[in-house]
């Protein structure tokens, strides 16, 4: 490490105010600090400190979504292979497949919000703040994989910049950075993220997997079937190419959808992972799907052909969809969620029933945890307020009772 | 008489606690005086350099209320006053007699008795946390009677044999309230003492402070004054009273991971560092000494003074290795967190544990929430708090209870704090701009 301590401690005085590249200071500081961490000792206060810190925090972040990505990247090529009738093509090619199709969208997304990052850190004279770490690997996964790479860009630029950096950066938005890229590639461009061409990559990428898509095909998403049922009987779902898809097949999640968001067994994974650490709150996590199965069940068992969807079992309507993604990764965002205990519970059941309600009795959004949790979002600072002011009066109360 | 059972907060297991509990001697040669030990009082000097004092004799006073003196521990020799930027006075430094002197108080009022005696200094004030104001009589009073602090020696190393002065004391301080003297005991080492409402409070630290004890017992309100002291300074109260001569006796635990034998040493209030420590700190080059425990107390040089009202000298490693490759993906299990994600938790985080003086991260704005309310057993939204301290929102601060906490009681939630915020500051920043603001 003296090598590399160094290699930085030449390269530093470049970076300095008044040095060559003084522009840069913060992201050389930032490139410092991810490679070497630093020796700063406490100078106020408490002596010892614990060894838990922005970035490790982050990084369980991403550990805990590698199960569900390194799912949805071969979901990807497996959903393409058998579009094109070539389901024999193997694991590897599939997943190749799968990874040259989404690569690109990653680093795009990383590229545009850490550079933005980047400068809103050189204005502030900052340090680089490691929250879009996990923002830019969310925002591909909760894409579908025909959202061109462009259009990417441009929601995360703004994404970024309206609802991140306009607040204060890292730790002041009020929304879900990685949700508001989503709800500006949704409004804005509608077709291109819904429908039956959206979610499953049919044509070849970068000369992989050539070949045409068989008859049979139908790129329709298993809530996007649902919506569109007639008639009294629950709907069978099925596949793209026409064959019934059980409970388990969606909970596995070799089906179409977003990215990251197919394998509820990956996602569980996930949420093991930051349950057993205490990053994420169970709190917030556990009332969401406590929600989502009142609604579904409540809307299931006065089920109507007016809106088909409600006639899917609660456990498909946590199975499919965005439903348990948002509830683990997204719901659980310390930030823009409740921050008081009591309100953890109201927060996460709002979202779950929310998420659960748009997605049946709405018909325009077929997913209805975007809009569920941006909206929670909004309300989360209300529902903190109602809990701490809760606090306040048994505060004015005692002073009222001493006092009189 | 009620038992309280805290469940938040977290005892830090730290290496280096005392094994053997014989108490060494030592003979002090010098001593200092730190007015801004005492929070709240603007000192004005009673003496000059190259002064006489005898032990009980004013070295300086309060602005405002003249009638708070701080004295000497000492007979002796005042020998510099140091002086930092615009004169403030840094410290008051003081070589003893061979022979301790003492003077002898000649009044039986026992609040003028401690004013002039300069253990009035040894109290703290709710709201603010500073020394209490001599003209308000105190809705309560309440005495803590054990440390939960990390490496604290057991309070009754101190108090042992003087039960009679304790009681004494908590006699006298009856009559200086308008209500009653709440005195916090562990639930395995009760009191038993007459004239006052014992409670025990079981949990983790921090059980042991006053704010958390007052805060499950009777809360403070706006407008209301509460004191705080612990047991040792109760029982030197009774003993002033009793022998009329200011009691300076007190038993230091020399402790910590740097220390080659930690151990106990009787010595005298506010004495040199070095004539503790001599000879059994290891590595004193990458060492911190800290007066104090490892949460509240002050870093002082290897020249330094034990600071009021510490009983405590912590030595520490100070970073002990170069900048870490990649640390934040470190899987070693030498590193502590409260979180899982990192292995200690895996290789028994309870035993005692290394800990050095990182900061382990940067600054950032508070992402993680519900950290300092697990650190905090009082029914108080500390996040928020903090948020409207930063803010100086004086209506949010007093709504949100600011009147109750003092800065020790974020001392663990600094510790366990993510984004790296040093909230002791904050809250005494904010306290010491509410204060002005309000007078």
């Amino acid at each position: 490490m003296k090598g590399l301590r160094k290699l930085l401690d030449k390269a530093k005085p470049n970076f300095m105010p008044g040095g060559k590249y003084a522009k840069f200071q913060s992201v050389f500081e930032g490139f410092e600090t991810f490679l070497l961490t630093p020796n700063t000792v406490a100078t106020s206060g408490v002596h010892i400190h614990d060894s838990n810190d922005s970035k490790r925090t982050m990084s369980v972040v991403i550990l805990a979504l590698m199960p569900a990505l390194l799912f949805g990247i071969y979901n990807i090529g497996y959903q393409h292979y058998l579009a094109i009738g070539n389901i024999e093509a193997g694991f590897l090619s599939m997943f190749l497949f799968g990874l040259a199709a989404l690569l690109p969208k990653i680093v795009v997304s990383y590229a545009v919000g850490l550079g933005i990052e980047f400068i809103g850190a050189q204005i502030r004279h900052h340090e680089i703040q490691e929250g879009f770490l996990v923002t830019g690997i969310l925002i591909p996964m909760i894409c579908p994989i025909n959202t061109p790479v462009w259009m990417i860009a441009v929601a995360t630029a703004f994404a970024v910049v309206f609802a991140k950096e306009v607040f204060g950066g890292t730790g002041m938005n009020i929304f879900n950075v990685a949700l508001v890229t989503r709800a500006v590639l949704f409004f804005g461009y509608p077709s291109k993220m819904s429908g039956d061409a959206a979610f499953v990559a049919t044509d070849p990428v970068f000369g992989l997997g050539a070949g045409n898509v068989t008859n049979a095909f139908s790129g329709a998403t298993p809530l996007g079937q649902a919506a569109i049922h007639a008639g009294e009987a629950a709907p069978q779902l099925t596949n793209i190419v026409g064959e019934p898809i059980s409970t388990l097949d969606a909970f596995i999640g070799l089906i179409p959808g977003s990215v990251g968001e197919v394998s509820t067994l990956c996602i569980l994974i996930g949420a093991a992972i930051l349950l057993l650490t205490g990053i994420a709150s169970w709190k917030i996590m556990g009332s969401v799907f406590v929600g989502g199965f009142f609604m579904a069940f409540i809307a299931n068992t006065f089920a109507s052909t007016a809106y088909p969807v409600s006639m899917l079992a609660p456990i498909d309507q946590i199975c499919l969809g965005g439903f348990a993604f948002a509830a683990v990764f997204m719901a659980t965002d310390p930030v823009t969620g409740a921050r008081t205990e009591t309100g953890k519970y109201i927060y996460g059941f709002l979202i779950g029933v929310l998420a659960i309600l748009i997605r049946i009795y709405n018909g325009g959004f077929p997913e209805g945890a975007m809009l569920a949790v941006l909206f929670m979002n909004a309300f989360a600072p209300t529902i903190d307020y109602c809990v701490v002011n809760a606090n306040i009066n048994r505060r004015l109360k005692r002073a009222k009772a001493t006092n009189d | 008489m009620s038992n309280f059972k805290l469940k938040k907060g977290v005892n830090l297991s730290l290496a280096g606690a005392i094994a053997d509990t014989t108490v060494a001697t030592a003979s002090p040669k010098r001593f200092a005086i730190v007015p801004d030990d005492f929070t709240g009082i603007i000192p004005r000097l009673d003496v000059k350099e190259g002064d006489k004092v005898l032990a009980g004799d004013a070295l300086f006073h309060d602005k405002n209320h003249p009638q708070i003196k701080i004295t000497s521990p000492v007979s002796g020799t005042v020998e510099t006053i140091e002086r930092g930027e615009r004169r403030k006075i840094l410290s008051i430094v003081i070589t003893p007699d061979s022979e301790n002197q003492f003077k002898v108080f000649n009044t039986n009022d026992a609040k003028e008795l401690l004013l002039e005696s300069g253990l009035w200094a040894a109290m703290r004030q709710r709201p603010y946390d500073i020394v209490p104001d001599p003209e308000v009589t105190p809705r309560d009073i309440f005495v803590t009677a054990f440390d939960s602090a990390p490496l604290a020696a057991s309070m009754s190393i101190q108090l042992a044999g003087k039960e009679a002065y304790l009681q004494k004391g908590v006699d006298a301080l009856a009559k200086m309230t308008a209500g009653k003297v709440h005195v916090g005991c562990a639930p395995d080492a009760e009191l038993s003492l007459k004239g006052c409402e014992v409670n025990t409070f079981a949990g983790p630290h921090p059980a042991g402070n006053a704010g958390v004890q007052l805060a499950n017992v009777k809360p403070v309100n706006k407008g209301e004054v509460v004191w705080t002291l612990d047991a040792v300074a109760v029982a030197r109260f009774g003993e002033l009273i009793a022998t009329k001569k200011l009691p300076v006796e007190t038993i230091v635990a020399v402790v910590g991971e740097n220390v080659t034998t930690p151990k106990l040493v009787k010595s005298t209030n506010e004495a040199a560092i070095a004539s503790l420590t001599d000879g059994n700190i290891a590595d004193a080059a990458a060492s911190r000494i800290i007066s104090g425990n490892v949460l509240t107390g002050v870093k002082v040089a290897a020249n330094g003074y034990l600071r009021f009202p510490y009983r405590q000298i912590t030595v520490i490693p100070e970073v002990k290795d170069d900048a870490e490759f990649m640390g934040w993906a470190s899987l070693s299990p030498k590193k502590f967190s409260l979180y899982r994600s990192f292995t200690c938790r895996l290789f028994g985080a309870k035993k005692p544990f290394s800990f050095d003086s990182k900061l382990n991260g940067g600054e950032r704005a508070i992402i993680m929430s519900g950290e300092y309310d697990r650190m905090l057993p009082m029914d108080i939204y500390a996040e928020f708090l903090i948020k409207a301290i930063i803010a100086f929102d004086i209506d949010k601060m007093e709504q949100l209870g600011i009147y109750e906490v003092a800065p020790e009681d974020f001392a663990l939630a600094e510790f366990a704090d993510t984004s790296k915020l040093p909230l002791q500051h904050i809250v005494r920043e904010g306290l010491d701009k509410l204060r002005k603001e309000m007078n």
